[in-house]
């Protein structure tokens, strides 16, 4: 953020500049934004932004960028609807309306020692990428590393390259699609399915989950199973989330509102809220 | 070395078991290994077996005219593949495929078959944990068929 944007407050957006975009899937785009003059692109791993192609309408957006470098700020945007679709097709060159970044981040700062066992599903590997490149970035300072992350077929994983990367680096990979070919070498199944054949030491694991919430609530379950505690589980919620600063109201979840409290949760503070269908 | 009886014990479906049992289940076992890529068993033919896997995996498939092979699930180590020993008429419903070389402890179904009429405590023990692995592979194969991944339109 600029100072001038400070000042105005964080429901006016600014405008960053699309410097680079790189496709992953059909449907998937990872954007570069160059912040506007004098600005920088500080976030914490988790947070999201507010983001808009111009006319189009905002959707909330996890940035998944590498909190060591805040020149541009990067998001992965998958184009589901007209808003996304907008924000997917704008050119280099053109401008995004930017505000934020918002939000409770993964709570990094805690897990010193710990091991830390990373749930992804589809797109919910984008938010936790920030997460994964500050873990690995400070490799020594956590115990064992994991990622089990799942998608609907072999070529619906994203990051597939990085993704070497980071198991080199010292993190311990599992992927499973839904659906894959006889060359398709990974697992086949749920990741829920992983956790229950997961090496881990429960009382030293916290996790950090992102994904369909269907997939969250199984895979929760799975943890917990394991004898994971629920307060060392976090999950990063997505629901319909309009302003981003808690003051509209949409993504009330019982007590909570998920831009301003959440989105990172421990499933302690939330699983009371989610097991009630009408909120 | 380990033993026969450590090598079960490190699954769930055997966890637990009184010693007698194990020693009824252990003499129907042999080790066995599949390289990679080779079969153990395929569609239709007698289900005279089941598999715990020690290392390794192993994919179930289907054969899709004009597609080729099809994988529905893999399966790891410490988990149990086949369940078509138990029920007639006896035949395996799908290809099983080793992923990676992969090592199992085979069981001969109709041995234990007949273990299981004679000892009908050990007949219940091992269809509990049966339908428990079962249970689990079912509600898996739930969430799979929900398709979770699609997209929710933003509009």
């Amino acid at each position: 953020m600029t100072p001038e944007a400070l000042a105005v407050g964080p429901m006016v957006p600014e405008q960053f500049t699309l410097a680079a975009k790189r496709r992953h899937t059909a449907d998937t785009w990872t954007l570069e934004l160059e912040p506007p003059a004098g600005g920088r692109a500080r976030f914490a791993p988790g947070q999201f932004t507010m983001l808009a192609a111009f006319g189009s309408g905002e959707v909330p957006i996890s940035i998944s960028g590498d909190p060591g470098d805040d020149g541009r700020l990067v998001q992965t945007v998958r184009a589901v609807g007209p808003a996304t679709r907008a924000i997917c097709n704008a050119r280099e060159g053109d401008a995004l309306q930017v505000r934020g970044p918002f939000g409770r981040p993964w709570p990094l700062a805690n897990l010193a020692g710990a091991d830390v066992l990373v749930l992804a599903g589809g797109i919910g590997l984008p938010p936790l990428r920030p997460a994964i490149l500050a873990l690995l970035a400070d490799r020594p300072r956590y115990g064992r590393l994991s990622l089990l992350y799942g998608s609907r077929s072999p070529d619906q994983l994203l990051y597939p390259q990085e993704i070497e990367r980071w198991s080199a680096g010292g993190l311990e990979v599992e992927l499973t699609v839904d659906s894959g070919g006889p060359e398709w070498l990974g697992h086949v199944g749920v990741v829920p399915r992983l956790v229950h054949r997961a090496e881990l030491d429960p009382r030293a694991t916290v996790a950090m989950l992102c994904g369909p919430e269907v997939m969250i609530r199984f895979a929760v379950v799975a943890l917990l199973e394991r004898g994971i505690g629920a307060e060392r589980v976090y999950v990063s919620m997505e629901r319909n989330m309009q302003c981003g600063i808690g003051h509209c109201g949409h993504c009330q979840l019982g007590p909570t509102l998920l831009c301003r409290d959440g989105p990172v949760y421990a499933w302690s503070d939330l699983e009371r809220w989610l097991a009630i269908r009408e909120l | 070395m380990q033993t026969l009886h450590e090598l079960m014990t490190r699954s769930p479906v055997f966890a637990g078991l009184q010693e007698a049992h194990l020693e009824l289940i252990a003499g129907c076992a042999v080790n066995q290994r599949f390289a990679a890529g080779s079969y153990l068993f395929h569609e239709g033919h007698p289900a005279d077996r089941f598999y715990l896997i020690r290392a390794g995996s192993i994919a179930l498939e289907v054969s899709v005219p004009g597609h080729g092979s099809h994988v529905l699930e893999t399966l790891g180590e410490g988990e149990v593949v086949g369940w078509s020993w138990l029920f007639e008429p006896y035949r395996w419903q799908f290809d099983g495929r080793a992923v990676t070389s992969t090592g199992v402890l085979a069981f001969d179904g109709a041995c234990l078959r007949g273990k299981c009429d004679s000892d009908h405590e050990l007949g219940y023990e091992l269809m509990r944990r049966f339908a428990a692995s079962m249970l689990a592979r079912l509600q898996a194969t739930r969430l799979q068929l929900l398709d979770v991944y699609g997209g929710v339109d933003d509009a």
